[in-house]
């Protein structure tokens, strides 16, 4: 059997105890695959990214990554195994106090001991590797730009280089282009997928834009209710298929989870 | 013609609701004043006995704490004592502010320890802080004698039980996503806390900074007088042996300081963004 990149079996997530936000997901992630994760609002996507690199302890469930179980490891493992999986956000996440230029290195950190991390002490090539990112999304001339003077697109490429700094081997994007207009939204996604196409690097992302997911990937997911209601190729996901995901949005259903969404996953999360 | 009466009806739900909002507004307006005479009878103040008083008392105060040709003399022990208590004020907000910083951290909800670090860190802040300063003066006093440090350590223990519950609460409100960012992509604690946590708490730190300087320059009067320290003790020293218009200087000197004091501090204030 050959090993997969991301291997998730039977995952499961309950906040409550009681209703699953995540119930029984499985699948798995080839090197360099781009794959798009859709469903409504509250259908489980950001708990489903979360719960892979443990920004949320799933329930239930192994998630094996680059054949390291994760959820066996601790402390100074598991900020070992998070550095090759990197994460960019709906809302960019970024330090808005800090450039572009420091907000990409500190994809660095996790590589770095604690006192040189805390000090800010960049080797040469991590600066040049910093650089050459700002490069790959056209944000070299912002380097020294403080990232609250960048727009809504411009920030979420700072994100995608802080990124490509930590020569992640997987890159999960939580809805990357959800406050995003239009054209800001395609060059984002052109660079995601120029990572997974030229740096072999895997994409898992979560989209509400439908189009895009069946634009841009390998391999669609569909997630309603915490499960895993179809999946494939985008030539195979139909018209039909998008609306049995969303239908029952209008029916009411996804109110209930919406309510018990109220609360983020980030803030659920705690710490 | 209906269509503008209609306009002009409001429907009933309305005026209930403005009549109900005018009439609290009226009782709240005299609970006020009833409340406040009654608390004035039953300590005796009588508002107009005090109104007939008051201008006798500030002509008084005008004629004796006027300070006189004695004043140049004292200026220069004046200035020196208020420069020493202006150090203690900055000393004392500095390193408390350090200390709360710390312990700030430590105890955070959000970024912190958690448990138990977040009840022991809680609970020294607000022994320090309940405390008043003249109990601490007092008490510090007793322990340290009279001296600059017993002054320095009463404006400490209050900054730092003020500073510790503030700046709990101000890295309480880092916005959690770009912790959350460093943490997915591997950063140890001591790298979230120097990259995102401290950038992002420090205008709001320094603001709470600059207003723990003006505050203890202020109580550096009392703490001075309670402690034997600084400007305080020169205040005392000219008021009890009946030198009023000395007194008087010394009040003068500390209210330019204090405005100064403000004034520099709003300037930073508005310089750091």
């Amino acid at each position: 059997m050959s090993e997969s990149l991301l291997r998730v079996d039977s995952l499961t997530k309950s906040y409550d105890g009681k209703t699953n936000a995540l119930s029984d997901v499985s699948f798995s992630i080839e090197p360099g695959e781009f794959v798009a994760l859709i469903g409504s609002s509250g259908a489980g996507k950001s708990t489903l990214l979360r719960c892979i690199n443990r920004l949320i302890e799933p329930t239930s469930g192994v998630v094996t990554f680059d054949g390291k179980d994760m959820g066996s490891l601790r402390g100074k493992q598991l900020r070992i195994a998070r550095r090759r999986m990197a994460m960019i956000f709906q809302g960019y996440n970024l330090v808005l106090r800090s450039n572009s230029l420091e907000n990409v290195l500190q994809g660095r950190l996790g590589y770095k001991s604690s006192l040189a991390g805390a000090l800010s002490i960049y080797t040469e090539e991590e600066k040049q590797s910093a650089f050459n990112a700002l490069e790959q999304v056209g944000m070299e001339e912002f380097a020294y730009t403080r990232a609250d003077q960048l727009s809504g697109g411009q920030k979420q490429r700072i994100g995608i280089a802080r990124a490509l700094v930590q020569d992640p081997l997987l890159i999960l994007a939580d809805e990357p282009i959800a406050s995003l207009d239009p054209h800001s939204s395609t060059v984002v996604m052109d660079h995601l997928k120029r990572a997974s196409k030229e740096l072999g690097i895997a994409c898992l992302v979560s989209l509400h834009q439908v189009e895009f997911a069946l634009e841009y990937s390998d391999r669609v997911l569909c997630l309603s209710h915490g499960q895993f209601c179809c999946g494939g190729k985008p030539s195979e996901i139909t018209p039909e298929v998008i609306a049995s995901i969303y239908e029952e949005v209008e029916d009411g259903i996804a109110g209930v989870s919406a309510v018990q969404e109220g609360v983020t996953p980030v803030q659920r999360a705690g710490r | 013609m209906t269509g503008h009466e209609k306009t002009l009806a409001a429907p009933s739900s309305a005026q209930a609701y403005f009549f109900k909002k005018h009439a609290l507004m009226v009782a709240g307006v005299l609970v006020f004043v009833v409340l406040g005479g009654l608390c004035s009878y039953a300590v005796g103040f009588s508002p107009v006995t005090a109104l007939q008083e008051f201008p006798n008392g500030l002509y008084w105060m005008s004629v004796h704490f006027m300070p006189g040709e004695d004043a140049p003399k004292a200026l220069g022990k004046i200035l020196s004592a208020l420069f020493m208590s202006i150090m203690d004020s900055l000393a004392a907000a500095a390193t408390a502010a350090v200390c709360a910083y710390i312990c700030a951290l430590i105890g955070s909800r959000t970024v912190g320890f958690g448990g138990i670090a977040q009840f022991i860190v809680r609970g020294i802040a607000s022994i320090a802080r309940n405390i008043p300063t003249v109990a601490w003066a007092f008490v510090l006093l007793a322990c340290f004698k009279q001296n600059e440090f017993t002054g320095y350590l009463a404006l400490f223990m209050k900054s730092f039980g003020f500073l510790t519950r503030t700046f709990l609460e101000t890295i309480d409100e880092v916005p959690n996503g770009p912790i959350e960012a460093l943490r997915a992509s591997g950063a140890s604690w001591f790298s979230i806390m120097t990259h995102a946590v401290i950038p992002l708490s420090m205008t709001q730190i320094i603001s709470w900074l600059l207003y723990m300087f003006e505050t203890n320059v202020r109580d550096a009067t009392l703490v001075g007088m309670l402690t034997g320290t600084g400007i305080g003790f020169v205040f005392q020293m000219y008021y009890r042996s009946y030198r009023y218009g000395l007194s008087g200087l010394v009040i003068v000197c500390v209210a330019i300081m204090v405005i100064v004091c403000e004034v520099s501090s709003n300037y930073v204030r508005r310089r750091v963004k």
